[in-house]
């Protein structure tokens, strides 16, 4: 039996293209990466061997450790932003609104096929004080409050960016974790309520014990793109202001692209490649730990 | 876990009085209607404001209040976003990097998952394995040699990077989510199918491709998405002006114009956004399985 879905040949051909593919556009690009950031140099002028300078240049960096430090604390807060608003969401959906939420679900979702560019081009525009004055700031001032300048320092700027991307994808995560409240048996849920047990208890005693697996991987997915964001920075603040809202990847871009030094960029690179690897393995252990504890 | 559990059932217990029933959904009722009506607002108001916008002239928008409507309804300011703006072009570029890009990444990827889950031969969950690494490593860590092969190999002044590499770093979530599908079609089929005297390889593509007709088109759309909105391998690979999509385009738009066109620049947004609006509104439902489901791989 096993001989036709054994058969090698068809293995080849048909597994062969995509390996191949995958194998030349990731997997060898991330080796010569590697090589790369023991040189000097770019594409056009050539490279040149320089032993560990870069990575020694990398632990003495203040640019470096803004852009870390960045990484990190967008990363935290955006994650967090992101599940607590889709968790809310989901028990609204689930408890509240229960039959009546595909609409709103539907609308809540939408801004995540948006594309990334235009919603921070919008944001910007929204926030903005000027040459015009845009509605949050008009908002601001209908109420009695100055304007302000959010773009003026990187901690407003900080600020919009969160607001931002959770509103992008808060409706992402309310309907995956949605999809694992819908799993819990509506008999636990209504003994627990015979048993007299409302509201917020429902929820810390039994609710959020069993939706915890889903919670875990939204967790998961969410802090592997947050600490990759590219995007929204770039169409929202560029960096800016100064280089306050630089994370890793804008800063390997432009050390790369601006200032063409391929080294110094790979070398980066390999850093937030680190740093991405260590943050999931540690996610992925304290995960773990709580399953099997819960 | 356990004696909480019952400590609060308990406790629970010895209260006599079960909750009113009839009081508690009225009270309820309205700060959900509150909470809703808040919610659509802050999700709906901006892309408003945004359409709004696209349709004022630069004198309406810089000297009226940002919350009236426009004095004059400018729809040419579509035109001219699509012309002297350049996204016409920028959508074209975009559709023909996207399209045989998606084509490539589908075919590509349904015939790995298959060989991946199907067929039996020693290793293949650590081929699986190989191509689920891809997916955790930033794409910041393949730019560079990339940009050094392209360069080297004239390939620069072409869309063919960005439908290579879109190819390449599609693969791995593609080759994941067919190798799931595959995994809900059993195998006697093929061992039956093949008696019969086809081939594997024609029993791969008459029989197990239209079975899973609708993964191709969800992970079809997924992948879409994903590629469309792409900044940053469109950022580096389009160096020529002519070769923009419609991100880059969009992000570099001010430029074309010498001063800032506020009109024409909201319309261009518009126009990027009601691509994907359009999208969603006839598969929502496919788009959000297909989203959510790339997301809870683990």
């Amino acid at each position: 039996m096993h001989r036709v879905l054994g058969d090698r040949r068809a293995v080849v051909l048909l597994l062969g293209p995509a390996l191949l593919v995958y194998s030349l556009i990731m997997l060898v690009p991330m080796v010569w990466s590697l090589g790369y950031s023991f040189t000097k140099g770019n594409t056009i002028d050539g490279f040149t061997g320089n032993g560990v300078a870069n990575f020694s240049r990398l632990l003495h960096d203040p640019a470096v450790h803004h852009a870390l430090w960045f990484t990190l604390k967008y990363a935290v807060v955006v994650t967090a932003g992101q599940v607590v608003a889709g968790y809310l969401l989901a028990l609204l959906y689930v408890f509240f609104l229960k039959r009546a939420s595909a609409l709103i679900r539907t609308l809540v979702f939408f801004p995540v096929v948006l594309p990334t560019v235009a919603v921070g081009l919008l944001f910007q525009k929204f926030f903005q004080v000027a040459p015009q004055t845009g509605p949050v700031n008009s908002l601001l001032n209908a109420v009695g409050l100055d304007s302000i300048d959010f773009f003026g320092s990187a901690g407003s700027a900080f600020w919009v960016l969160v607001v931002m991307d959770i509103w992008r994808s808060m409706g992402f995560y309310a309907v995956l974790l949605f999809a694992g409240l819908i799993d819990i048996p509506d008999e636990v849920l209504e003994s627990a309520r015979l048993d007299g047990a409302t509201g917020l208890r429902v929820v810390r005693h039994i609710v959020l014990p069993l939706s915890l697996p889903v919670l875990m991987s939204s967790l998961i997915f969410s802090i592997n793109g947050t600490l990759k964001v590219f995007d929204s920075i770039v169409a929202l603040t560029n960096g800016g202001p100064g280089n306050g809202t630089t994370p890793l990847t804008l800063y390997m871009f432009q050390t790369s692209f601006t200032y063409s030094d391929y080294g110094y960029g790979s070398t980066i690179a390999l850093l937030l490649t680190v740093v991405c690897l260590l943050v999931s393995l540690v996610v992925y252990r304290v995960s773990r730990r709580d399953l099997t504890e819960g | 876990m356990a004696t909480i559990d019952t400590a609060v059932k308990t406790s629970v217990r010895s209260t006599s009085t079960p909750p009113a029933k009839t009081s508690r959904p009225r009270g309820t009722r309205l700060w959900v209607k509150i909470v809703v009506a808040l919610l659509l607002i802050v999700e709906i108001y901006p892309l408003v404001w945004m359409f709004l916008t696209s349709l004022k002239s630069n004198d309406d928008y810089l000297n009226h209040s940002t919350w009236s409507l426009p004095t004059h309804w400018e729809w040419g300011n579509y035109s001219e976003a699509w012309t002297t703006g350049h996204i016409g072009l920028y959508v074209q570029n975009s559709l023909l990097a996207v399209l045989p890009a998606l084509a490539l990444m589908l075919l590509l990827g349904t015939a790995a998952g298959f060989a991946l889950q199907i067929m039996v031969w020693k290793g293949r969950s650590l081929t699986l394995l190989v191509f689920l690494a891809g997916m955790m490593v930033p794409p910041q860590m393949i730019l560079l040699p990339l940009f050094t092969v392209y360069f080297q190999t004239g390939l620069s002044g072409t869309l063919g990077p960005l439908i290579l590499t879109y190819t390449g770093t599609g693969l791995p979530l593609t080759v994941f989510m067919m190798a799931t599908y595959y995994r809900s079609v059993p195998r006697e089929l093929f061992e039956a199918a093949t008696i019969d005297g086809a081939g594997i390889l024609r029993a791969f593509w008459t029989i197990s491709v239209p079975m899973v007709r609708n993964a191709l088109l969800t992970v079809g759309l997924v992948q879409f998405f994903f590629i469309w909105n792409d900044l940053l391998i469109a950022l580096t690979f389009t160096n020529d002006q002519d070769l923009r999509t419609i991100q880059v385009g969009l992000l570099n738009f001010t430029g074309d114009f010498g001063a800032t066109q506020y009109g024409p620049l909201f319309a261009a947004i518009c126009i990027n956004v009601f691509g994907t609006l359009l999208i969603y509104l006839f598969l929502n439902q496919k788009v959000m399985k297909g989203l959510t489901s790339g997301a809870v791989k683990g």
